[in-house]
């Protein structure tokens, strides 16, 4: 699913990503760890398709359409309801019957109530929910999540360890954390940045 | 089909947040009135229709640009911008809906702004209203690529005008003969050319903009 041999990325002269092996294979569930500035939210920023390396190979066999997404920022906008936040994507990635998969997801992280709400109003924990419902909203083949714990209070982190539990194995996954011992039986492989 | 669709979309999409934000639109229809009443006391009574005319093009230019510099601010927020990329709709969607939303805030501060010309100053005619429709076609076609540009950067305030004003200079000149010129179907035809140039350059470009 993803090969990468000796990527490297600069911006201008700096070097944020320097010769990094990865390998993933369909189905496999990898974590990626690191210190803050080790250049893990760049090689998510790769594999996503979001930037190119500038030099080194690599493959990631699916096109975006495919590609789940979790930034360290929520990707909707502030003005918009949960709702209307999602339905843009679920037209923009053509999902059929969208409206029954929002409101699913919605249910599942427990939105559902706070969906007719402005994102502006929620808060931080609510807006990492909704940026997984939109990640995963239209069923993706490569999942790759950045930090998603983050703003999760405890019952939120439980959803997510649920949803990782059911979609490890059948999804590839990478993931970026500082805390990979929470996803130690579900791991695959793990790439360790310095 | 599938291209419109998701154009449309989009547009709907900027004109929701605008109507629930009131970020842009507001701003440039105060602006531009101001900039009329100022003008209006400013020049003497013997200036001629010239200088009317140029001073209107004066106030469409910087109301144009007050809206370009918030057209992408929903986007930079949240990061939404990495979003729309990820989709896997053409990228030149995602600046075609911007350039129609724009488009429609500026028509509709010079919905407010056309009139309030005609009372200050001169009665406007049909090809006058045409150069400057042409204009703004230009204007924001070429603006939401070039404010695309400028978002990305932490000096965008300063570097939107920088980039956008040389490129307006032609859309000056054709929309200003337009209006004074007797040979007037000349520069809208000038417009035209600048226009569909600029906006096929702009929709090709598009995806080089917003790609790392």
């Amino acid at each position: 699913m993803i090969r990468g041999r000796g990527v490297e990325k600069r911006y201008g002269r700096k070097r944020v990503l320097r010769g990094v092996d990865i390998s993933v294979p369909r189905g496999g569930f990898a974590v990626v760890t690191g210190p803050n500035g080790s250049g893990k939210t760049t090689l998510l920023r790769l594999l996503a398709g979001l930037a190119l390396p500038t030099r080194g190979d690599l493959l990631v066999d699916t096109d975006r359409s495919h590609i789940g997404y979790l930034a360290h920022e929520p990707l909707v906008y502030r003005e918009l309801t949960a709702v209307e936040n999602l339905d843009l994507y679920g037209r923009l990635y053509r999902i059929p019957e969208r409206r029954e998969r929002i409101g699913m997801l919605l249910e599942r992280f427990s939105l559902w109530d706070a969906r007719a709400e402005r994102v502006a109003t929620y808060s931080r924990g609510m807006t990492q929910r909704l940026a997984l419902c939109r990640a995963l909203l239209h069923e993706p083949d490569l999942l790759v999540l950045d930090e998603p714990y983050s703003a999760l209070d405890e019952d939120g982190a439980a959803l997510l360890d649920h949803e990782l539990e059911s979609l490890a194995g059948q999804q590839t996954l990478v993931v970026a954390t500082h805390d990979p011992e929470r996803m130690a039986a579900l791991e695959s492989s793990r790439l360790a940045l310095a | 089909m599938t291209y419109v669709a998701d154009v449309l979309a989009l547009t709907r999409k900027d004109l929701r947040v605008e109507l629930r934000g009131r970020d842009t639109l507001p701003a440039m229809l105060l602006f531009v009135l101001s900039t009329l009443v100022v003008f209006h006391f400013a020049i003497p009574d013997d200036a001629g229709d010239n200088a009317a005319y140029g001073l209107l093009w004066v106030a469409i230019v910087f109301t144009a640009l007050l809206g370009l510099a918030r057209a992408w601010v929903p986007e930079q927020e949240h990061g939404v911008l990495d979003g729309l990329v990820l989709a896997p709709c053409d990228r030149s969607a995602i600046w075609l809906g911007k350039t129609l939303a724009t488009l429609v805030f500026l028509l509709a501060a010079q919905a407010v702004a056309l009139p309030a010309f005609v009372l200050f100053f001169e009665p406007l005619d049909a090809t006058a209203i045409a150069g400057v429709l042409l204009a703004d076609i230009g204007i924001c076609a070429v603006g939401s690529l070039l404010s695309a540009m400028a978002a990305a950067s932490r000096a965008r305030e300063l570097l939107l005008p920088l980039l956008v004003l040389p490129l307006s200079i032609p859309l000056i000149v054709g929309g200003v003969g337009a209006a004074v010129s007797p040979d007037g179907e000349r520069f809208l035809l000038f417009l035209v050319l600048y226009d569909a140039v600029f906006a096929v350059l702009s929709w090709a470009s598009f995806e080089y903009v917003v790609t790392e």
